[in-house]
């Protein structure tokens, strides 16, 4: 490299150049739309988290145990979805139905979203139509591990998306800062 | 001896041999619900369909004997379009739930359903129902629906086991399978029923649910639980341990042997592994020192049975061995014995009420290996090392095993014959009064986790293999002896459960040129003894 080229004055001065550039232009295009220039379009920053983004609704998030009308869990234990789990972070335990009509139902449903990878197969595997990954909720960070897996009691208590793709169930975000 | 050709292939096979067993020695499986090798003909399920030259319409094999120069075809179209019809039929009223279905995956109606079937139903009409989870008696619960009304079931009750409790009841497609008016299923060889039924219409209430099928891993074993020797097959859960409460053996099913146990073993011996999870496991060598216990390591276990045993006399003590032992580990017993020249063995000790015995499958001894104890010469007298004991004269007591609480004899002289020794150490796998008096508790393997044979009550050496890992830190009884041996200086070679089978093998007579491979799958006589006559079909 020359003198020149080690000092960067150069690069630097362009890059700022670049920056200038795209921020006049994005605001120039601003002001086009807000005065009435409807096709202008400039670039956009969504205000995570009090925007969103609108999700694709075939986006596979946060999973849900699908209830009967009487508020029981669709499910019947039938262990395909732990079966065909990659990750396997589904724990099913079975127990017998007071119905023999549906013969079986879960006593305990646990995911362990430390280890999902959201494949979806479970929802492919499902023969009841009993999981889905439908809740729009992408936030379930926790700061331990146990927080981490969900029982059936708490899919149970997730509400699929809104039709605009918004969660309509609280998102898990830890209440605890510091644990 | 009738020579016939299926499928082009040619066979030679016993007058009498029907067309089902003809193609299975050839390798071709004709499907079928209804016929069993172990009960009569029925000729219900009409799968077994085949087309035999010169005859117009196909024809049952399962009831058609191989007669000389027929020409057999099983994979004909118009085979194929019977087995599908007939399998259309099957599942006209048939729910088609298979993944609740607890028979999923070992299912012979979704196995040949996905070979023959016709998979676009053109039944447009309501199923009919039926009763479902209906207990049949202690051991078997029966969903009507998944019935396809084989009769396997009905037929095993009349001719196996001749008590007669099922049948088939109503007409038509209400036809069902249930319980004669006051008859429960409660015969000692009822969990068969559950083994013979091709669909998920006889479950086992105590595996219902428990854990899927297509979890469990398959190994070959012999059944604990009497002299008779069941062969068996042990179906151990090791990749999910959330199902079933933990435990690691699933169930157990009885493995085909033509001259031990045939298709069938009793529901004592089915429902009889429990000890193997049970919270009672000892998993750590634990010494007791008045009432205060302390875990130790092996190395410092064996140095303290080997200090005990050094500071006894030889003829201060005594060794009681268990017939629940497997040949290996009496054998190395037998070494130790020889070796410090304790001359107190014995290993026979009544149990608390004579054992229910047939003259079927299930023997009155509840222990797998009397009679290779009793060839190795270990028949020493019980009642009397107790009594040398309580008169002080034995100081080192060896107890395998047993709970000598649990006996035949009384308490108070067990308890005075026990308190009154200076060392009494205990070898097994669960725990039990005996071993919480002992001074030193050791932790011994289960059957199902190690290597080993049994010596049935006809002289059949029987191998049983490993299904698990140990619990804890228990070793087999084998290496726990071997490792005192090791330690009281005595040359020990042996670091595998075949090593003193070829010792045992080399130093006892009876068990002379036997080995594990002459063993096999099916086991082999000890020397001077003839096989006895398969076990009829009565109980």
């Amino acid at each position: 490299m020359n003198l020149g080229q080690r000092f960067y004055l150069r690069e630097v001065l362009s890059g700022l150049g670049l920056t200038a550039g795209h921020f006049f232009r994005n605001m120039g295009k601003h002001i086009a739309r807000s005065l009435g220039k409807k096709d202008a379009r400039g670039a956009v920053t969504i205000q995570y988290p009090e925007e969103r983004r609108p999700l694709s609704p075939r986006l596979r998030t946060l999973h849900r145990l699908v209830r009967r009308e009487d508020g029981s869990p669709r499910c019947v234990a039938c262990m395909m979805c732990e079966t065909v789990c990659p990750a396997r972070c589904i724990y099913i335990v079975a127990e017998e139905h007071p119905n023999p009509e549906i013969e079986k139902m879960p006593q305990r449903f646990d995911i362990d979203l430390g280890k999902c990878v959201f494949c979806g197969y479970c929802v492919e595997a499902c023969p009841e139509d009993a999981i889905r990954m439908d809740t729009g909720i992408l936030e379930f960070s926790a700061y331990d591990r146990q927080s981490m897996i969900y029982t059936k009691e708490r899919l149970l208590s997730l509400e699929p998306a809104g039709t605009d793709g918004r969660p309509r169930s609280p998102i898990p975000i830890p209440p605890r800062r510091h644990p | 001896m009738p020579k016939l050709t299926i499928d082009g292939k040619e066979i030679e096979v016993p007058a009498g041999t029907n067309l089902i067993e003809a193609a299975r020695r050839l390798g071709i499986e004709i499907p079928h619900y209804c016929y069993h090798p172990g009960l009569s003909i029925a000729g219900q399920c009409r799968l077994c369909m085949v087309d035999i030259e010169k005859t117009p319409r196909p024809t049952i094999a399962c009831n058609t004997p191989a007669t000389d120069g027929m020409i057999v075809h099983t994979q004909t179209d118009r085979v194929k379009e019977t087995r599908r019809s007939i399998m259309e039929f099957h599942l006209i009223n048939h729910p088609l739930d298979c993944p609740v279905c607890d028979q999923a995956g070992e299912c012979w109606l979704q196995i040949y359903y996905m070979q023959h079937g016709l998979y676009d139903p053109r039944m447009k009409d309501e199923k009919v129902h039926k009763p479902k989870a209906v207990p049949l008696g202690p051991h078997v619960m029966l969903d009507a629906e998944r019935c396809i009304l084989c009769s396997r079931c009905v037929r095993f009750c009349d001719e196996v086991t001749q008590t007669g409790e099922l049948g088939i009841f109503n007409r038509g497609d209400h036809s069902e399978i249930g319980l004669f008016p006051g008859a429960d299923l409660t015969n000692k060889y009822s969990g068969n029923v559950v083994d013979i039924c091709p669909v998920g219409a006889l479950t086992d209430r105590d595996f219902r649910f428990q854990v899927r099928v297509w979890y469990l891993d398959t190994t070959k074993s012999i059944c604990p639980g009497c002299a008779r020797g069941c062969n068996i097959d042990v179906h151990v859960n090791r990749r999910r341990p959330h199902h079933a409460e933990g435990r690691r053996v699933a169930r157990v099913k009885p493995r085909f042997n033509e001259d031990v146990n045939r298709w069938w073993m009793c529901d004592e011996g089915r429902y009889g592994y429990g000890f193997v999870d049970a919270p009672t496991r000892l998993v750590l060598p634990v010494r007791n020192d008045a009432g205060e216990t302390r875990e130790l390591s092996w190395g410092g276990a064996i140095a303290a049975v080997v200090d005990a045993l050094g500071r006894t006399p030889a003829d201060q003590t005594a060794i009681i061995a268990s017939p629940k032992l497997a040949n290996e580990d009496l054998f190395a017993i037998k070494t130790l014995a020889e070796a410090r020249g304790i001359r107190q063995v014995g290993f026979r000790v009544p149990p608390p009420e004579p054992g229910y015995e047939d003259d079927f499958l299930i023997r009155a001894d509840k222990n797998p290996n009397t009679r290779g104890a009793e060839l190795m010469g270990l028949d020493g007298k019980v009642d009397k090392i107790l009594n040398e004991a309580t008169a002080h004269r034995v100081r080192s007591l060896l107890v395998f095993e047993h709970d000598l609480f649990d006996t035949g004899w009384r308490e108070s002289d067990v308890r005075s014959a026990l308190e009154a020794v200076d060392t009494l150490i205990f070898v097994g796998p669960n725990g039990s009064r005996t071993s919480d008096r002992a001074h030193l508790a050791l932790p011994a393997s289960a059957w199902v986790e190690r290597d080993g044979t049994f010596t049935s009550f006809e002289g059949r050496v029987q191998r049983f293999r490993p299904a698990l890992g140990a619990l804890g830190e228990a070793i087999p009884t084998w290496e726990i002896v071997g490792r005192i041996l090791a330690a009281t200086g005595a040359p020990v070679t042996a670091t595998r459960a075949e090593h003193w089978f070829r010792a045992l093998a080399a130093g006892v007579p009876a068990f002379a040129g036997l080995t594990y491979q002459s063993i096999g799958d099916t086991g082999a006589m000890t020397a001077g003894t003839a096989p006895q006559a398969p076990a009829e079909a009565k109980a």
